[in-house]
């Protein structure tokens, strides 16, 4: 039996490129997702493929409910549809006894295609038009009101219709965190918040259900929900104490971080992301702390999405060439690139070889398949020689890539998940031409050249 | 009583082998391990061949190449068994601050593997975190002095009315830079986020005496080993290459609050201003043994010695007072070795000489 | 292509190559040692090709490009010249 191939490749030594594993054993590989081979997705599916896996979606729902329930059990969870908005996927999370969780008038219509109904939906957002209002007021979907313009459609909107909208405000606050996210909802330390609960109270057409906040993304310090936690209880309270309405609920929002790596850090996400058992802790010790809490037992809800699914989605992509670069380092042209995976812009995300490799490492840099310099998939990685034709596994891909990514030049690839029972199931076949130009017009006159 | 080593059959890896003008902690580390009688394997543990650790020859038995913590727990276990494969290691000294975390964080995984080690538990690692410093101590009356986490240039912007010029711009792991004006800042916020990321620091200069103190904490609040010096020679890139052992009851005072208040457990060193207000301010906590560590063995305490006692689980009894007056000067000595030694470490990532 | 040079370099098995006239040292995979050392006793692509595939399992167009890389690499390192020539005809 013949050895392994790698190509050849030679360094000069210089103090600062000293570390290159030489010898073997620091990149580990996987040929397996869920049990199926990647090689047999690969021959089923094509590359470059997308691929969910429903187990561990449910593992990590399961976890995070277990860790939060052991500090405040009262706790529910609503599926940010944003995240990932496919509709098997949505189910998963329904199943598991999610409420909807929609920022768009789309999204909203996505839900209820699914059939659920109005009263489990919470419609966020900023931008939400006349007529979403009205049919989610009428449906009885749960308003998370933005700002004052808003707050006086939906007043309007509920006396035209002689209905009663079941509402809550989004509130922004200072939790030690930056940036902080202020341009959402009404603001906490200068009073706004209050006053809008209480223009809300005096005009008598809404019901006050909830309080929400959303204090930002990826956010790496746990402790920051404590802060929020506390701030929206207070005010709670205060709403209690001053104008006699106690809300059910207090939404936290969503932005607990994956295990992914961001462009801009130096330490992994595996060393610096909290895990779920340390933002429950937080949130756990401003709930337990909270006389509000400990009188009305408000519910508590998390819109958590990325950290749910990110580690859930796999991107099976091919090599399609190699070439080395001036600066000594290895390209590989990948046959998926920024078009499929847009979360590359803003972590290092993680390529995996597929089979176990001999020999030394080379740094490498994945760019992805289309004419644009910033179509780069992972930066400079150490990694075995690839040969073209050949799959890699591009992780955490689950969250925020398929719900954005991009027709440009590219169809976009298909989604399959595998199945508790380890069946693969398609989701979305890939895109053809007709995905692409099917609701395009020609003009007459331009219908020839 | 200092710890006696003599008897103990273990193998023991330490990382941070670099000398020389910017040095890491782990030749002096190893040298204190030697000095309370170990006769044990001791395992280089590197990142670079060219740490200057690796051609000394009476210094490690084995040399190991790591990954940089920067790639990953999955990296970094794979190495590590293939290391065990060939060399079991009883205990991990780590002297990195951008490793300790990994570290702890993977301390079931080691353990599973045999592996010790005597670090703080992560909350305790978190809150000494530069960008959680003065939230959490200036309530517990520790003072330290005004900072502000950069995530975006930006920022800099209000820095002089929020501290004022000069300040010191920092990076989160490693790099202090003085700014007297906001150009200087940012050059050095763009310096430091090349290297290390976001964020950064920018902190209040607080004008007084500096003292450094090497401490080992047994995590019930309390210090097995504790040594303050004052630096006498400083170089030109801010690090102390000689100092000497003080005593002063208002500052042991000072630093046992702070290791009693985060019940620190292992090694670390804390850098303490006292202001010419009289004021003790805190400046930072460092996760692992300064590079100055053997002035604490030298002045009396083997605290290496008895971190690797606590490791493996072991009681360690109080070491006995530190000898004031004790001083350190450091000293560079050229190596002499043939260039088939780096061929090794560089072609094979790693080396064993016995 | 001259390759003159290869022939004063300190090459061992682990591929840790010195240059003793330079005093630069470099780092070699193993099919990059294996290809310098035939290179230094005068072996064309050819032929270093059927000693390689002997024991690596490989095509011969995947080895030809890979062939050129490398020669890339060895010409951008100063260690062979293609004597004003280009990469084509350096590798006849």
């Amino acid at each position: 039996m013949k050895k392994t191939y790698i190509a050849p490749n030679i360094e000069r030594n210089s103090a600062g490129n000293m570390n290159k594993y030489g010898a073997k054993s620091v990149v580990k590989y996987q040929d397996k997702i869920d049990g199926i081979p990647v090689k047999e997705i690969v021959e089923q599916f094509g590359s470059p493929v997308l691929v969910l896996s429903e187990s561990q979606i449910r593992r990590r729902y399961r976890r995070l409910m277990d860790a939060m329930q052991m500090h405040y059990p009262k706790v529910r969870l609503a599926w940010s549809y944003k995240t990932n908005y496919l509709g098997a996927v949505c189910n998963i999370f329904h199943q598991e006894g999610s409420a909807a969780e929609v920022v768009s008038g789309m999204e909203y219509g996505m839900a209820r295609r699914l059939g659920i109904p109005g009263n489990e939906i919470i419609f966020n957002g900023p931008g939400k038009k006349r007529h979403e209002l009205e049919l989610a007021i009428k449906e009885g979907a749960k308003i998370h009101i933005d700002h004052l313009d808003e707050l006086y459609l939906i007043e309007k909107i509920a006396k035209e219709l002689d209905l009663v909208p079941q509402v809550a405000i989004r509130v922004n606050m200072d939790t030690g965190i930056y940036p902080q996210w202020d341009r959402f909802g009404f603001n906490y330390e200068n009073g706004e918040a209050f006053r809008a609960i209480s223009r809300i109270a005096s005009g008598k057409a809404m019901n006050i259900v909830g309080l929400h906040a959303h204090i930002g993304t990826f956010i790496l310090d746990a402790q920051a929900y404590y802060y929020e936690a506390r701030a929206l209880l207070t005010l709670a309270q205060r709403i209690k104490d001053e104008l006699g309405i106690t809300v059910e609920y207090i939404d936290l929002g969503g932005g607990f971080a994956s295990q992914n790596t961001l462009l801009g850090s130096y330490a992994p996400g595996e060393f610096i992301s909290p895990t779920f058992d340390q933002y429950a802790e937080a949130i756990g010790a401003a709930f337990n702390e909270s006389s509000f809490v400990s009188q009305n037992l408000p519910t508590l809800i998390l819109e958590t999405g990325r950290a749910l699914i990110d580690e859930a989605g796999y991107l099976i992509s091919s090599v399609v060439g190699k070439k080395n670069l001036p600066s000594g380092e290895r390209a590989v042209i990948l046959d998926a690139g920024v078009n499929t995976t847009i979360t590359a812009w803003w972590y290092k995300l993680k390529v995996t070889p597929t089979r176990p490799f001999p020999g030394a490492y080379q740094n490498t840099i994945f760019y992805g398949p289309l004419c644009m310099n910033i179509d780069v998939v992972r930066p400079a990685v150490p990694f075995p020689d690839l040969q073209t034709g050949e799959p890699v596994l591009v992780t955490p891909v689950g969250a925020y890539n398929n719900t954005q990514w991009m027709q440009f030049i590219e169809y976009r690839p298909p989604v399959v998940l595998i199945s508790e029972t380890g069946k693969l199931e398609m989701l979305r076949p890939r895109e053809e031409l007709g995905d692409v130009i099917g609701r395009e017009m020609i003009p007459e006159h331009l219908r020839s050249q | 009583m200092n710890p006696d080593l003599s008897k103990l059959d273990i193998t023991i890896a330490v990382t941070g082998l670099k000398t020389g003008d910017n040095p890491q902690p782990g030749v002096p580390v190893i040298r204190s391990i030697r000095a309370a009688g170990f006769t044990g394997r001791i395992v280089g543990l590197i990142y670079d061949s060219m740490e200057s650790g690796i051609y000394l020859d009476d210094l490690v038995d084995q040399v190991y190449q790591m990954p940089y913590p920067s790639a990953g727990a999955d990296a970094f276990l794979t190495r590590l068994d293939h290391i065990m494969a060939q060399t079991p290691l009883d205990v991990i000294v780590p002297t990195l601050d951008s490793e300790v975390i990994l570290y702890i964080r993977l301390a079931e995984e080691l353990k599973r593997r045999g592996i010790n080690t005597f670090l703080p538990t992560e909350e305790c690692f978190l809150l000494r975190d530069k960008t959680k410093l003065e939230s959490f101590f200036t309530p517990q009356g520790i003072q330290v002095p005004k900072t502000i986490l950069l995530t975006s240039v930006s920022q800099l912007n209000n820095l002089h009315e929020e501290i004022g010029y000069p300040c010191f711009i920092k990076g989160r792991y490693y790099e202090a830079a003085k700014a007297a004006n906001w150009d200087e800042a940012a050059k050095h916020f763009y310096d430091i986020q090349a290297r290390w990321g976001l964020p950064l620091l920018a902190q209040q200069i607080v004008p007084g005496e500096e003292y450094n103190i090497v401490i080992v904490g047994d995590g019930e609040g309390d210090t097995i080993g504790m040594v303050p010096q004052k630096k006498l020679v400083i170089t030109d890139k801010g690090k102390g290459f000689g100092g000497v052992v003080v005593k002063s009851p208002s500052l042991d005072e000072f630093a046992r609050k702070i290791i009693s208040i985060l019940k620190w457990r292992g090694p670390c060193e804390l850098e303490i201003i006292r202001g010419f207000d009289g004021v003790f301010y805190l400046i930072e906590i460092n996760p692992r043994f300064p590079a100055w560590v053997r002035l604490a063995e030298g002045s009396g305490q083997n605290q290496p010695a008895a971190v690797v006692l606590k490791a493996l689980g072991q009681e360690v009894d109080k070491l006995p007072e530190c000898k004031t007056g004790t001083m350190f000067v450091r000293h560079a000595e050229d190596i002499i070795a043939d260039i088939s030694v780096m061929g090794e470490v560089s072609a094979k990532s790693e080396l064993i000489r016995r | 292509m001259n390759t003159e040079k290869l022939s004063n370099l300190a090459m061992n098995d682990n591929g840790f190559i010195f240059d003793p006239e330079s005093g630069y040292s470099y780092t070699a995979n193993e099919t990059g040692i294996f290809i310098l050392k035939r290179m230094a006793n005068g072996m064309q692509r050819q032929e270093i090709f059927e000693e390689l595939s002997e024991i690596y399992d490989v095509s011969e167009d995947n080895f030809n490009s890979d062939y050129a890389h490398y020669m890339l690499m060895l010409e951008a390192l100063d260690l062979i010249d293609f004597e004003g020539g280009t990469l084509e005809s350096g590798l006849e």
